[in-house]
């Protein structure tokens, strides 16, 4: 009995040294949804391990939600420990105003530049040669996910692409399906754009109105087909009446909608539902015509701190979050792709596997979020959402405001 | 009035005026000095951080081509008149009757004021929630035996303004019950008396009588409402985050997103310096009729 009070007062005491070398850090991020959070309680489950505090601030919402709320806290002197952003242009001006923790010290110690693949992920947190961010997962929008259930139902056969998806709608309206199911935020609205253009448009439409900001590409024929293709599909969306991404997704899973447009975090859904890629759901990227996959992704930035103790326990998660194990554990329970090709995925379904296999060929694009601003993005989003409600607008109107966002973007 | 020439005048109630200074203060700077921060950098080029490169009126002709900022004037309108007007018309309604002395008025009042206490979110979700087609008041219609009911305002664009309205006139007539009541309690019992020995009917007696005693009530009323209008942000966002589509967007969010989620300060500060004078234009010659006239009586 005593030996045992002796060894526990023992361990208390050097207990306590060890915990003051511990440090807390909150860590702000919007992945709440199923398999969103799963896949972040890999991140503390790591970090707690070296011997840290990870602080989950998850901001329920969206990016549209949670990145005010971050940014605001940065701007108004009361930064956390780390957050999640889409690298690119959103953080732009929050590192040029020196707001953020530079961690090209332990990139090059730990050559990033090498083992990042796609390397233009870590080009999105470069600012002046120097490296701000660390990405963690390559996200892709352009994926079409469909429910086998739904089209069994139905009648009919899973489709392969978009126009078999399209032929397909009026049988699931017979079986009382609806065809496509559509989350009512703005983001989605774009999202599904987006992928269209790459799918109905083609690549090099996509190139030059989003890399290039052409506005004459916005106004060409070509991109007439995919408004065209765009407004046929609001009308496949009819009936669904949910606000959030993964409802629709949900919808989806249960078979009350044939498919979504979705990026591939939506697997992370599918996974937490006990579906498997290939039986219960098929996903077909850029939607099944052009198989490309848009390297978009998140990032996690590290926000400036004067306690010398904080920016170590900053980079230490930095290292940790691009470290082989972590990367493995995250993405697969998130569904996204890792950011470095030396990494064992043989758990990986046959969705991550599609993904993989495009992102080996080769077939990448520049994500929006990454190539345009805020600004642009709002005022697109505004557009494809107003669009999408409201069935008034013909797709040579939207084509027109579109051509005129594009003229002025930045 | 006459010798406010002399210099002792200055000084008296000198702790008074030591003791408003804070204040005065606090509205020169942030009132006063943030409203003009803000108009300068509307006409600046600012995005995520405000900057000071001038771009004129930029900004201004922007905001007045976006047919999102246009819809939320409109919006702002229907909303702004119909609530003027419904919870005016309601609120004195049912203050009026609760003066006829019946019975139970204090329970009537608590449940007529209680929306009061809840706040825009709330109200917004309770509304979200009763207008649903699937589990709302259609449904229930629906159920009994009304197969072809349709009540879907907030999945309308045409009508989701007034899906709005609806939850704003349930929060708000209460209070404006409760102020149009201690109105009519303080009129006094003699000129009901006059007017029932003359045998002036009772509509008439409040039309013509009662209403134009109680001018002060009903402006202390009309700002309460005004200011109300103008700042609905938070009800919208949380009943319909603007949609479907952007048919219920407001001025205020359209600021808010603006100056946050798509990080373009500048074109958030134009929006914001709009609502202003449009306060303004309804603020300043109200004012100047109010002031003058109680000079004049005085």
């Amino acid at each position: 009995m005593k030996l045992k009070t002796l060894a526990a007062a023992l361990m208390l005491t050097a207990g306590i040294p060890l915990a003051a070398q511990a440090t807390d850090l909150e860590v702000t991020h919007w992945w709440t949804s199923g398999g969103e959070a799963a896949a972040v309680a890999e991140f503390a489950k790591a970090f707690n391990d070296g011997g840290d505090k990870w602080v989950d601030g998850a901001i329920a919402g969206s990016g549209g939600v949670a990145r005010p709320i971050i940014i605001s806290r940065i701007i108004g002197g009361d930064p956390m420990g780390a957050t999640q952003l889409n690298h690119g242009r959103q953080a732009e001006e929050l590192v040029e105003a020196g707001l953020m923790l530079d961690l090209t010290e332990i990139a090059e110690a730990e050559g990033w530049r090498d083992l990042v693949n796609p390397v233009r992920l870590l080009d999105g947190c470069t600012v002046d040669g120097k490296i701000y961010c660390v990405p963690v997962n390559i996200h892709s929008p352009q994926w079409l996910w469909l429910s086998h259930e739904a089209y069994e139902k139905a009648g009919v056969a899973v489709p392969a692409n978009w126009d078999e998806f399209v032929a397909s709608a009026p049988k699931l309206r017979e079986a009382g399906i609806v065809p496509l199911a559509m989350g009512q935020q703005s983001w989605q609205t774009q999202l599904a754009f987006d992928t269209m253009m790459v799918a109905v448009g083609g690549i090099d439409l996509y190139k030059s109105i989003l890399s290039d900001k052409d506005a004459k590409a916005a106004a060409s024929a070509e991109a007439t087909a995919v408004f065209e293709a765009y407004a046929a599909a609001r009308s496949l969306s009819e009936g669904s009446n949910v606000q959030d991404w993964n409802q629709a997704t949900n919808m989806v899973i249960t078979a009350k909608a044939g498919g979504q447009i979705m990026g591939d975090w939506a697997q992370g859904e599918f996974q937490v539902a006990n579906q498997v890629a290939g039986e219960d759901y098929t996903c077909l990227p850029g939607l099944g015509v052009n198989e490309v996959i848009a390297t978009g992704g998140d990032a996690f930035y590290f926000p400036k701190n004067d306690d010398p103790e904080i920016t170590a326990a900053q980079k230490r998660m930095a290292s940790q979050m691009i470290s082989k194990e972590v990367q493995v554990a995250f993405n697969l329970k998130k569904g996204s792709l890792p950011i470095r090709g030396d990494v064992d995925l043989t758990a990986a379904n046959d969705c991550m596997k599609k993904g993989l296999k495009i992102l080996a060929d080769g077939n990448i694009l520049p994500d929006g979020v990454n190539v345009q601003s805020a600004d642009t993005q709002g005022q697109i989003q505004d557009l494809m959402v107003e669009f999408w409600n409201s069935t008034d607008i013909t797709a040579a109107d939207a084509q027109k405001r579109y051509v005129a966002i594009i003229e002025d973007a930045d | 009035m006459a010798q406010t020439g002399r210099p002792t005048q200055l000084f008296r109630n000198m702790s008074a005026k030591i003791a408003a200074i804070p204040m005065v203060l606090t509205a020169l700077v942030v009132f006063v000095g943030a409203t003009l921060w803000t108009v300068y950098h509307s006409f600046t080029k600012s995005k995520l951080l405000p900057n000071s490169k001038l771009v004129g009126l930029d900004q201004y002709e922007r905001l007045w081509s976006q047919n999102r900022w246009l819809i939320s004037i409109e919006n702002l309108a229907i909303y702004g008149i119909c609530s003027m007007i419904f919870s005016l018309v309601i609120g004195f309604l049912l203050a009026a009757m609760l003066d006829q002395k019946i019975r139970f008025e204090n329970t009537f009042r608590s449940i007529f004021l209680y929306p009061f206490a809840l706040s825009f979110i709330v109200t917004g979700l309770v509304w979200q929630w009763i207008l649903n087609p699937e589990f709302g008041i259609q449904k229930i219609i629906r159920s009994l035996g009304f197969e072809e009911f349709v009540f879907d305002p907030l999945y309308n664009p045409d009508i989701v303004i007034y899906g709005v309205l609806i939850a704003g006139l349930w929060q708000g007539t209460g209070l404006i019950m409760c102020l149009m009541l201690a109105g009519l309690r303080g009129i006094d019992e003699d000129i009901w008396k006059a007017a029932r020995v003359d045998g002036i009917p009772m509509w008439k007696t409040y039309v013509f009588i009662i209403i134009p005693m109680m001018r002060a009530v009903f402006i202390t009323t009309l700002v309460i409402i005004a200011s109300g209008i103008v700042k609905v942000y938070d009800l919208v966002v949380a009943q319909t985050s603007g949609g479907p589509g952007i048919a219920s967007e407001v001025p205020a969010k359209y600021v808010y997103d603006y100056m946050f989620k798509n990080q373009n300060l500048g074109q958030g500060f134009a929006a914001s310096t709009m609502m202003l004078l449009s306060v303004l234009v309804i603020v300043i010659p109200w004012a100047y009729l109010e002031f003058k006239g109680e000079r004049s009586r005085g």
